[in-house]
């Protein structure tokens, strides 16, 4: 059993949770690593977590217009044990936020947060005594979709950012596995990101 | 209690697949996004330009008016005065910086109605996701277009292979 240390800092998901399985630069744990990545990526299945405005414009990406299940994502789990991605959609009162939390830490590892729209990155025009300023003050935010509300197409290309940070892995250095995979779509590309 | 096979099971299934059979005729409403683009609307208010007049010249001229009409106080102006050797704007003055959080901004407009000079103007761009707070910050460097004209282009998706359509009628 690997030994889970426990962080309280606020970190990235990319951050090892486990402690020394990462280490292990053997070249089949990096090919298994990279076909796990993959298939993490292509079948996330997201955690409902509707809390304003926002939520209508995340159903709206299950809709045939837009149409979510292309990337695996058509199941909206009701339970976090099912889940792999938490969108956070609308703003987080100071109430929920433990709530959030909560249903944070009954999600599988691996496990990926979205925060989607001003209000749940960053409080938007709720800059009160009662909205979290940011809802990575309470669980770690993959990636930020602004916006208010973001458009289904805006949230779908947050969607696409997780995918490709998923797919890089936790090693950097296995960019080059992924053109594999990546070559059959021909449109999506790789992209740098600091840090 | 029995159930009448036909009645109670296959008839229902057949009048539920003659639905889905009628439907597969239909014409297909799916957008393949990244590869394909959504029409936008012409008055779709998505990620800020500071624009140029055709000469080049920046039409901020610092006043801001757009940070005083901003509901979620996402800009931040700093403003210092034209010489005759650094000349920036045609006015007497220009921002030195000109930030926006782009998180925390709504989107709604009002710094672009607020504008003297249609200085700052929202264009089609919503691939805005990104992975760090930090990089919301839009400075002036990436808000100001690189030529005059360059905010009225098409706007072009990372992945699309042909500029987003603009929605007539």
């Amino acid at each position: 059993m690997p030994k889970r240390v426990e962080t309280i800092v606020l970190h990235d998901s990319t951050t090892p949770v486990f402690g020394d399985i990462q280490k292990g630069g053997s070249v089949v744990l990096t090919s298994v690593e990279t076909l796990l990545n993959q298939a993490r990526a292509n079948s996330l299945w997201p955690l409902t977590f509707g809390l304003a405005c926002c939520a209508i414009e995340m159903m709206g990406i299950v809709s045939a217009r837009f149409d979510v299940a292309r990337f695996g994502m058509e199941r909206f789990s009701a339970t976090p044990r099912q889940a792999d991605v938490m969108i956070i959609a609308g703003r987080l009162s100071k109430k929920m936020a433990p709530v959030l939390r909560q249903i944070y830490d009954q999600m599988p590892e691996p496990k990926w947060v979205i925060s989607m729209g001003a209000c749940a990155s960053s409080g938007g025009v709720y800059n009160n005594y009662a909205i979290v300023q940011g809802a990575d003050q309470v669980v770690p935010v993959d990636v930020y979709v602004p916006g208010c509300p973001p458009s289904p197409d805006a949230l779908m290309y947050g969607i696409l950012k997780l995918q490709q940070k998923i797919k890089r892995g936790k090693n950097p250095k296995t960019l080059i596995d992924l053109k594999l995979f990546e070559g059959v779509s021909g449109a999506r590309q790789l992209e740098e990101v600091k840090g | 209690m029995s159930v009448d096979l036909y009645k109670g099971v296959v008839k229902p299934l057949i009048a539920g697949f003659g639905i889905t059979r009628r439907r597969l005729a239909h014409k297909k409403v799916t957008i393949f996004y990244p590869e394909e683009m959504r029409e936008q609307y012409p008055r779709t208010r998505w990620r800020h330009f500071l624009t140029r007049y055709e000469s080049g010249l920046e039409k901020c001229i610092g006043c801001s008016l757009c940070a005083g009409a901003c509901p979620a106080r996402c800009i931040y102006v700093e403003a210092a005065e034209n010489t005759d050797e650094a000349r920036f704007s045609p006015g007497e003055r220009y921002a030195t910086r000109y930030e926006i959080n782009m998180i925390r901004c709504i989107f709604c407009g009002y710094c672009q109605e607020a504008c003297p000079t249609g200085a700052i103007v929202l264009r089609k761009n919503f691939e805005l996701a990104s992975y760090k707070r930090e990089d919301f910050i839009y400075t002036k460097e990436m808000l100001l277009e690189k030529y005059p004209g360059q905010s009225d282009e098409p706007f072009q998706g990372e992945y699309a292979e042909k500029p987003a359509p603009v929605f007539t009628g």
